[in-house]
């Protein structure tokens, strides 16, 4: 090695190090320093032996204090579940007219409300509940079965043409495909039901298939097509369409006759849990006031 | 007749007198990779700035101590204590002031300005901070007071340091430290009442339900204080504080600083009363600068990392000037040029208004004067408006569009209020809030010190619908104050 430089200034060795003409002083360090340098691998060793360290061919060495944070996260969902059991007790015995109407118990509905719903009803209706083609739009305020807070809850207890005994269920048949009508009929009909919604049709379609409605569809559909929520039978006059609104969509529909499933979710959450996802619905899709007496005015 | 002093000469190959304190370095020159700490025994001084320094411990002790005791009457459950950090329930109290999380840009702008005002003062006045108000001097300061009532001063306690063990340094070594340690569990004690309830907490530490925090925060506190004010003293700042480096960005010759006045005092040497001043300094190289020095270092080498600025030496060199009968100053708060003039023959100036110190000046007016009117605006509803993104808009049965929006409605104040909310500029549009009946405006009661959300919904009619989006409002009016939160409204693709 070379002779060590000297700072001319100091009078201290320099490192040899040098940027752009700034030399390194190779001054000493504190030597305290040094010794929480030591200090930091004493810790290390007490480390060890006192907490989980070493892995091993079956596992690992456990510490003296057997910390696990495995055991923890356990002890800590159960401690999560007594306090969400408080609001759950909280949910379970109001109604769920007072949960929305109560500013408390409507936010704390609407959180569990999203993370069920996200979790377990966005697969099909959407993050935000929009709906797709076959899927209902929850957002709006069309309702195969019914909007109001305890329609909603029905239905998530029992679901849609589900396994559950009481689940809601009604039938669109395949006109077309069950040979019930023929292809011409079910064209005529295509017609006949876009006149109901109000859009212009062929007015000889239209009336080549009245009788033909009045048979077939006007008993789940209404005579004058605004559906039954009781059976769960559409609206044919509105502009909403589950399975599309064009000529195709509609004929399909017809011919082909779509039924949908909605999951019975009654066992799989605790009553309070459904709850708070149909108030988190039934607010999410405008939340009308369900207070006697009062009349909603038309937008 | 004027001596200058090359400060850049190679001191190892100096000839000229060499200081006590210079020795004393070379002696203790490091051997190997590491340097043992060379123990400092600060000298007892009196004088104008010892004094001062005196006075401002008591002062900030007093402040730090006595703060969170200080009782402000708050409505309702809210707490009466003055100054408070509530980490649980998320806010700042500092007497009428409160401040939310979100708020935090307050105690940012806050220490910007601390930053700032730090910039100028040293630019002005040296490192002020670092000998007067630092908590490491002002600790350090009490910690060697105390170890002074137990070990005496300078000379008794070098003594004690050398002598073999005995009763009588066993029992004042056992006193100074159990003090230091109370001393520093008193620190940390009262750390912990900004935190939380100061009378409540004070009686749970005792009976061991405090919060766990309040034990470790407590006990991390009479740690290093013990060890920063006790045993590390001058190397925190040399070694652990970076502001010492930083500070010389800030200093220049017109800075203010303790200074030796070379140009008066060299050369030096010993003086007997009988001998003539003539052709000679006034420094008499009694070394009392170097002994009363809690930095252990030499004034009259120059301004230096390690000094702090604490002007004990000056009191030190006038007592002893006044002694010998010379002036006094010769080690002063003084400026660089003024030093460089005065050996010139010249007339020193004092420039306080300079690019540098205009510029830290302007900087603090700015961030202050944002910070003031930041403070001014300071609402006391904060409403913002969230509108629903999936889906943008819901086309309703009968052809009109309805977006959702949730309202974070925050009450800043500390009673409760009753809002009127109105949606504007969308023509016929209906505004309703889930669960309750359709009303205009819609009335809205408002928690105090929280936020309330509140999920509403706007329709607008069949007939109005447009397409693309749409600015809108919504206006919040209170008993004292009318806000417009703009957000936009969805129509959605043309049918």
């Amino acid at each position: 090695m070379s002779e060590t430089e000297r700072d001319e200034h100091s009078g201290v060795e320099t490192t040899g190090h040098e940027w752009d003409g700034i030399k390194e002083l190779d001054n000493p360090l504190p030597r305290w320093w040094l010794w929480i340098f030591y200090g930091s691998i004493v810790v290390a060793i007490v480390y060890w032996v006192l907490m989980p360290a070493w892995p091993g061919l079956n596992g690992y060495t456990p510490g003296l204090l057997k910390q696990s944070d495995r055991a923890d996260v356990a002890e800590e969902l159960q401690a999560l579940q007594v306090q969400r059991g408080r609001g759950e007790a909280m949910l379970a015995t109001a109604s769920l007219q007072q949960i929305e109407a109560d500013p408390d118990l409507q936010a704390h509905a609407l959180s569990v409300g999203q993370s069920v719903f996200g979790d377990n009803c966005a697969t099909c209706h959407g993050a935000g509940g929009g709906g797709t083609r076959g899927y209902p739009n929850l957002r709006d305020d069309v309702w195969l079965w019914g909007g109001s807070l305890d329609e909603i809850e029905h239905t998530l207890r029992v679901g849609v043409r589900a396994a559950h005994p009481e689940t809601r269920t009604s039938q669109m048949p395949a006109f077309g495909r069950d040979n019930m009508l023929t292809a011409a009929q079910v064209s005529d009909m295509t017609e006949y039901v876009v006149a109901l919604s109000g859009r212009p049709a062929d007015a000889a379609a239209v009336e080549r298939s009245r009788q033909i409605y009045a048979d077939n569809c006007a008993a789940c559909h209404t005579p004058t097509g605004v559906g039954d929520q009781a059976q769960g039978a559409p609206n044919l006059t509105d502009r909403e369409w589950l399975y599309g609104s064009d000529r195709d969509a509609i004929r399909g529909q017809i011919h082909n006759g779509r039924n949908g499933v909605m999951p019975s979710w009654e066992g799989r959450f605790s009553p309070a849990v459904i709850k708070a996802l149909a108030v988190y619905v039934h607010v999410n899709a405008g939340g009308a006031a369900e207070v006697p007496g009062v009349v909603e005015p038309a937008p | 007749m004027t001596i200058i002093i090359d400060r850049t000469r190679d001191r190892s190959k100096a000839t000229g007198p060499v200081s006590v304190a210079e020795r004393q370095r070379e002696k203790e020159k490091p051997k190997g990779l590491y340097k043992a700490r060379v123990p400092i025994y600060p000298k007892l001084v009196h004088g104008r700035w010892r004094w001062i320094k005196w006075a401002l411990l008591i002062v900030m002790l007093a402040i730090y101590y006595v703060t969170p005791w200080i009782r402000w009457d708050r409505p309702g459950v809210l707490p009466d204590q003055a100054v408070l950090v509530d980490f649980d329930g998320g806010r700042f109290y500092f007497f009428m002031v409160q401040l939310w999380p979100q708020e935090v840009y307050f105690i940012t702008g806050l220490l910007v300005m601390s930053a700032l005002a730090l910039f100028l003062v040293t630019a002005l006045f040296g490192r002020l901070w670092c000998g007067y108000a630092c908590p490491q001097t002002v600790w350090t300061d009490l910690y060697i007071y105390i170890e002074r009532l137990f070990e005496g001063d300078r000379n008794a306690r070098m003594r004690l340091d050398a002598a073999p063990m005995s009763f009588n340094k066993l029992w004042r070594k056992t006193g100074k430290h159990a003090v230091w340690i109370g001393a520093a569990f008193g620190t940390g004690g009262a750390w912990i009442f900004y935190f939380h309830d100061a009378p409540d907490l004070i009686r749970t530490f005792w009976v061991g339900t405090a919060p766990m925090t309040a034990y470790v925060s407590c006990a991390i506190l009479t740690f290093t204080t013990y060890v920063f004010a006790g045993h590390m003293r001058e190397q925190v700042c040399t070694y652990m504080c970076p502001w010492p480096r930083i500070q010389g960005a800030m200093l220049d010759d017109q800075s203010f600083q303790v200074t030796y006045r070379y140009d008066r005092g060299e050369p030096r040497g010993p003086h007997k009363k009988t001998e003539t001043w003539d052709g000679r300094g006034d420094c008499i190289d009694c070394n009392q600068c170097v002994v009363v020095c809690p930095m252990g270092i030499d004034i009259r080498d120059g301004a230096q990392l390690e000094c702090i600025n604490c002007g004990l030496c000056i009191d030190a060199c006038n007592e002893v000037m006044d002694k010998v009968g010379r002036p006094r100053g010769l080690i002063a708060y003084d400026t660089d040029s003024a030093v460089a003039a005065r050996s010139c023959g010249q007339k020193p100036e004092h420039r306080l208004v300079r690019p540098r110190t205009l510029y830290y000046g302007i900087a603090l007016a700015v961030v202050g004067g944002l910070m003031i009117w930041g403070f001014s605006v300071r609402p006391q509803l904060d409403v913002h408006a969230l509108r629903d993104r999936n889906p943008a808009f819901v086309r309703l049965a009968d052809g009109s569009v309805r977006n959702g929006y949730t309202l974070k409605i925050a009450n800043h104040g500390f009673e409760p209020t009753t809002i009127d909310i109105r949606y504007a500029g969308v023509p016929g549009a209906v505004l309703r809030s889930a669960g309750r009946p359709v009303e205009t405006p819609l009335r809205v009661a408002v928690e105090p010190n929280r936020v309330t959300p509140l999920r509403v919904f706007v329709t607008a009619p069949a007939e109005q619908v447009g397409s693309g989006s749409q600015e809108a409002a919504f206006e919040i009016r209170s008993d004292v104050e009318t806000r417009t939160v703009p957000t936009a409204f969805e129509y959605g693709d043309p049918q």
